[in-house]
């Protein structure tokens, strides 16, 4: 899948790898040896973070699972 | 990359006592409509509020997985990026992370003489989810940043392994529809209804693909898989299109 930033996607698809396999291999099963992941994920987020702000999407200051305070059912 | 996410987050997130859709319903003041599927929708004025319980015949932690490689897939057609925007493990080993998807951002023709022409032809949407592999529970909460004003769609997911059977996955389903949009607000909410029920379709089908892929059902799609694939998506969006033209004239007779 492509990355919002054109020019992330190498970097997205090269980190989304490393952590399917993290994933699935270690962090389900309970395992803590520590995260393979990332330093590809630093180099994704420099990537990424910097195509967000050129873009002006307005993510900054959105609290983490955030909007859904208050409504009814919540 | 400095990141400004408030994290507040429990660190343990069980599957709250919730047997049934009917009863998260019946506990909404005001109309609650049942119908064959299972699902159930609560009409008020300010909102449209949506649950429904769905299963998929997996195990629990291949459809953690799955909801990580989900896109793309035949079903998903609509999303045209993907990006995590954050991760984190917290100290009580959960997996937290946001995810942002650039989907196409299609209004109906009767919605679009209300909107600006410079209006972007994509919606930005962002995802949230927590990971709990002690409980075996994740929860996600999806929301539009783009275009809130006109229409907010919140959902909020849970997976958790299903009663019955361990080796597949239920999830838990609830979304709150929305709109500020002056005279207007009741429509745009059924349409939002409307299209909201179609991606739950399309989201279960992506799942299911994309679980079956995992499992090595299907390694490799033909040529004439794909063609199929494609003529579905044309008579899917032609579909769509039929629907919009009857709701417009259904909201011309009911507006005018």
């Amino acid at each position: 899948m492509n990355s919002v930033g054109e020019g992330c996607t190498d970097l997205k698809r090269e980190y989304d790898q490393c952590f399917n396999r993290w994933f699935a291999e270690k962090f389900l099963k309970g395992d803590r040896s520590g995260d393979p992941c990332t330093e590809m994920f630093k180099k994704y987020q420099h990537c990424v973070q910097k195509a967000i702000k050129e873009k002006d999407i307005p993510i900054d200051g959105v609290e983490f699972m955030g909007p859904n305070k208050d409504k009814p059912g919540g | 990359m400095h990141c400004h996410l408030v994290v507040n987050v429990a660190l343990v997130v069980v599957c709250r006592k919730w047997t049934s859709c009917r009863n998260k319903c019946d506990s909404q003041r005001g109309i609650c409509q049942g119908n064959k599927d299972n699902c159930f929708s609560f009409i008020g004025t300010m909102v449209k509020y949506f649950a429904c319980a769905g299963l998929l015949k997996s195990p629990w932690d291949q459809v953690c997985a799955a909801f990580w490689q989900r896109y793309p897939n035949p079903y998903s057609n609509h999303v045209l990026t993907e990006d995590i925007i954050f991760r984190e493990v917290t100290p009580g080993n959960c997996l937290i992370s946001r995810r942002l998807l650039t989907k196409t951002n299609r209004a109906p023709r009767w919605m679009e003489k209300y909107l600006p022409v410079t209006m972007a032809r994509h919606a930005y949407i962002i995802e949230d989810s927590i990971v709990d592999p002690q409980t075996r529970n994740m929860t996600t909460l999806t929301w539009n940043i783009s275009h809130a004003r006109l229409m907010s769609v919140e959902e909020r997911c849970e997976y958790c392994i299903n009663p019955d059977n361990a080796s597949w996955t239920e999830i838990k389903r609830e979304a709150w529809i929305s709109s500020n949009l002056y005279g207007l607000s009741r429509a745009v909410q059924e349409f939002g209804l409307a299209r909201f029920k179609t991606s739950v379709t399309k989201t279960m089908k992506g799942f299911e693909y994309v679980l079956a892929k995992m499992q090595g059902e299907a390694p490799l799609r033909t040529l004439t898989e794909q063609a199929t694939d494609r003529a579905r998506e044309t008579a899917l969006a032609a579909k769509e299109k039929a629907k919009d033209l009857a709701s417009q004239a259904k909201k011309k007779q009911q507006f005018v």
